[in-house]
């Protein structure tokens, strides 16, 4: 049944979709959607996938080296140095505690003291995924909550090093080294190297990432960016994850962590935002792809056969994480409902679990019992964590009523300025500069490298992108901005977008720049109404320096300016409405020429447009000369 | 009586005490705000439609600040194009008839400093003397002007009390509760 890559991908592919849309409509969220569709998929459901889930678990471990390097470029170095606190003094607590807390109650239950601390170990880690997509989903990641469900969440992904070095210490059948063929297996590049080496060598690699991507990546973009092929940025982008990943395997360490510092590093690139909306679907995917391949881990069969021991073990392992973080989050003064939205993201086990038990199974470490016990728990965990935060949120919190107030929201997201600024060449530059020089903050979209590079250097915040792309107009802040100003070069990229925004962001006020007339009636079609034709103004101009070579006085010609200028605008929708009548058949240049033909026509007719009637003596000379003068 | 306010300021937001007397007076009812420097920044007036507003009320404020003894040049600019010959004034000129106008203006000197041997040595009655003929020969009638003085030194609670005593004289104009001359 399950010979083809496509039959395969077909199930995997079906499953997600059916799963996930009714999880969605039931508003259960994604993950439990995807772990559900893994159950049902999975070799204790209808079989349709067999044993081969778990290396679909390796190949969807990328999907996490992907969503920590996403994490990684909105993070930027400065935030997460203020972060540092949290990190080292929350997120220590919570593993050292946790760990110790679920070791003694092992030890209690019986089990040998290396089996009581491998599991406290094992189980004191969360899933990362899980709980940033879960803080993402509900838009709290920014919250005092958020941030620290966050750092703990890094620390975790830290401890996991010295974990690993550790556990074969543990194994009682003899350490064989490690190699567990997981993501941290490639120990045995340097596992010949002493101690000291070993450390040189990571710290090197550590290194590397971050010169890679503070001096490297950003000459490589630019050069992939300038031949304007979109899948070559894609596979650029991917091919600077896969390398990092294979790095920090090589030298022993998480590939996620060096993602998630190359994603750092790269938080102050301008080809952030393309690189977060390049990544974004590959890493959704093979997100997804993790969670259904967990779900084909649950084995129903040992559940069913011994429900109340796994039920047992479970609601014990959350209520412990629950209590201890909940404790911990409120000794470092964070608000009750705070606390409690970081102690349920967290209160799942990672996984990581999957691989540390994995591997403490063949080394002997636990008996196979006690592991498929605590495989079933921990993807139970995972699979109740939607239930838990869904609960929290309708249940608990609207009983505390001690809402936070969420301060930080404003430097986490210091690019949602006002006005968005799309394509800043010959047009949109000088708007841009001239909102700069009064100190309106704006931030600007331009799909041409070279120039993003140049005006990055002068210190604009300029970002580099196909503004028409709804990901890159979310990223930027179009949902927080109150105007955007559309000043590309190509009429149709401009309709393309004006349809986008009015359709997603229907709150923003558009500026459009048109090519010609016809370019201006197409927005006035789609109901854009400040409207500007970018020959208009300077044709106009050089027509005013005409008139005074000419001899007219500069005031005079200034004067017919202004007043051509109302009359051409009102000469503009007055032709909308003819247009509308005239036959579709007629072509664009036939349709061009009518177009002047009725202006210049409307230009002769409307000569009652002189309006500095009040500076013309002709009437009051005439009437002094005649009837007798008014009393001045 | 329909109110027109037609408010001539240059640099509204460096202001103090137009700021707070347009907050007081913009939108209350019966009342037309009409703000000339926003309207017309490239000085190009739209003259028809002026003397339509003109038409369509009773009686014109002339809100502004006083600027070397006279009013913001927008307002000149108005005067000069929407008061025609043959419109407002002249034999046929009898647009404005038994209209009125009240000048609503701030000055920077105290109200010591206005008098004859004061710093200005003349009324702020007299500096008004251009506006007072310009509206007397367009046949309207003249109100005693609403002046803020020392616009410079008021305090915030002055000024708050000037822009309720500006609110009060308007809604007494429009309720016909103030004699009129």
């Amino acid at each position: 049944m399950t010979e083809t890559f496509l039959f395969q991908a077909f199930v995997y592919l079906l499953a997600a979709v059916v799963a996930v849309l009714l999880a969605q409509r039931a508003g259960l969220g994604a993950i439990l959607g995807y772990l559900i569709a893994g159950v049902v998929i999975g070799p204790f459901g209808l079989g349709l996938i067999g044993e081969e889930g778990q290396d679909v678990l390796h190949v969807a471990e990328f999907g996490v080296v992907l969503l920590l390097f996403v994490v990684g470029l909105e993070l930027e170095p400065s935030r997460l140095w203020r972060l540092r606190g949290p990190i080292l003094g929350l997120g220590s607590l919570q593993v050292v505690v946790t760990s110790f807390t679920i070791a003694g109650i092992a030890l209690l239950l019986g089990l040998p003291w290396q089996s009581a601390l491998a599991i406290g170990m094992t189980l004191s880690l969360s899933s990362t995924v899980i709980a940033l997509q879960l803080l993402r989903e509900k838009g709290v990641l920014n919250t005092a909550g958020g941030q620290s469900s966050f750092a703990v969440l890094l620390f975790q992904d830290i401890a996991v090093i010295p974990m690993l070095a550790l556990f074969p210490l543990l194994a009682v059948a003899g350490a064989h080294g490690a190699g567990t063929g997981d993501d941290h297996g490639g120990m045995t590049l340097i596992a010949s190297l002493p101690g000291w080496a070993q450390t040189v060598v990571m710290l090197a690699a550590v290194g590397a990432v971050v010169v890679i991507g503070r001096f490297l990546a950003s000459p490589i973009f630019r050069a992939i960016a300038r031949t304007r092929l979109r899948e070559l940025f894609t596979a650029a982008a991917l091919l600077l994850l896969v390398g990092i990943a294979l790095l920090m395997q090589a030298v022993g360490l998480s590939s996620a962590l060096g993602a998630f510092l190359a994603g750092v590093v790269l938080a102050n690139s301008e080809y952030r935002h393309e690189l977060e909306s390049d990544i974004d679907p590959f890493k959704g995917l093979l997100l997804g792809l993790f969670f259904i391949a967990v779900g084909t881990t649950i084995n129903v069969n040992l559940i069913a056969a011994q429900p109340v021991t796994v039920a047992a073990v479970v609601a014990l392992i959350v209520f412990v994480k629950i209590v201890i973080l909940f404790a911990l989050a409120r000794a470092f003064k964070l608000g009750i409902d705070q606390s409690m939205l970081a102690a349920v993201t967290l209160a799942q086990v990672g996984e990581f679990a999957f691989v540390l038990l994995a591997f403490s199974s063949r080394e002997g470490i636990l008996s196979s019992d006690v592991t498929a016990i605590l495989v079933a728990a921990v993807a139970l965990t995972m699979a109740l964590t939607p239930l838990l935060a869904l609960l929290n949120e309708r249940l608990l919190l609207p009983r505390l009523g001690t809402r936070e107030r969420q301060e930080r929201e404003a430097d986490a997201f210091d690019e949602r300025k006002p006005v968005i600024i799309a394509g800043f060449g010959r047009f949109g530059s000088i708007v841009g500069r001239l909102l700069t020089a009064n100190g309106v903050e704006t931030v600007v979209l331009d799909n041409d490298s070279d120039r993003v590079d140049i005006l990055r250097r002068l210190g604009l915040r300029v970002y580099y992108g196909d503004a028409s792309r709804l990901d890159l107009l979310r990223a930027a802040g179009a949902e927080h901005a109150r105007l955007i100003v559309l000043a590309l070069d190509s009429p149709e990229k401009t309709l393309e977008m004006v349809r986008t925004i009015k359709q997603h962001f229907p709150h923003l006020t558009i500026m459009a720049r048109a090519y010609d007339r016809a370019d201006a009636f197409d927005l006035i079609d789609e109901g854009v109404h400040s409207i500007y034709r970018e020959t208009f103004d300077t044709a106009l101009r050089m027509g005013v320096d005409a008139m005074r070579l000419l001899g007219f006085r500069a005031y005079q010609a200034t004067r017919a300016a202004n007043t051509f200028r109302i009359h051409d605008d009102r000469a503009l929708y007055e032709l909308l409405e003819v247009r509308k009548d005239q036959t579709l058949f007629i072509s664009a240049a036939r349709k061009r020429i009518a177009d002047l033909e009725a202006l210049l026509r409307t230009d002769i007719e409307d000569r009652g447009l002189e309006r500095d009637s009040g500076w013309d003596t002709e009437t009051l000379r005439a009437e002094m000369s005649g009837a007798p003068p008014p009393s001045s | 009586m329909r109110i027109l306010i037609l408010f001539a300021h240059p640099a509204l937001e460096k202001s103090r005490v137009h700021r707070r007397l347009v907050q007081a007076v913009a939108s209350l009812p019966g009342v037309t705000f009409h703000d000339l420097y926003e309207r017309y920044p490239n000085f190009h007036i739209d003259v028809d439609h002026e003397q339509r507003l003109l038409r369509e009320h009773d009686l014109y404020v002339w809100q502004h600040p006083v600027y070397w003894y006279s009013a913001p040049a927008l307002l000149k600019q108005w005067l000069d194009l929407v008061l025609t010959h043959g419109w407002a004034y002249g034999a046929k000129g009898t647009a404005l008839q038994g209209r009125y106008v009240l000048s609503a203006i701030s000055t920077g000197g105290a109200s010591s400093s206005y008098q004859r041997g004061g710093f200005h040595d003349a009324t702020i009655q007299d500096f008004l003397l251009p506006i007072r003929r310009t509206v007397t020969l367009c046949k309207m009638t003249y109100l005693d002007p609403f002046v803020v003085y020392g616009a410079h030194r008021l305090q915030s609670a002055d000024l708050d009390n000037h822009a309720d005593c500006y609110a009060a004289r308007i809604v007494a104009l429009r309720d016909g509760l103030e004699a009129l001359p």
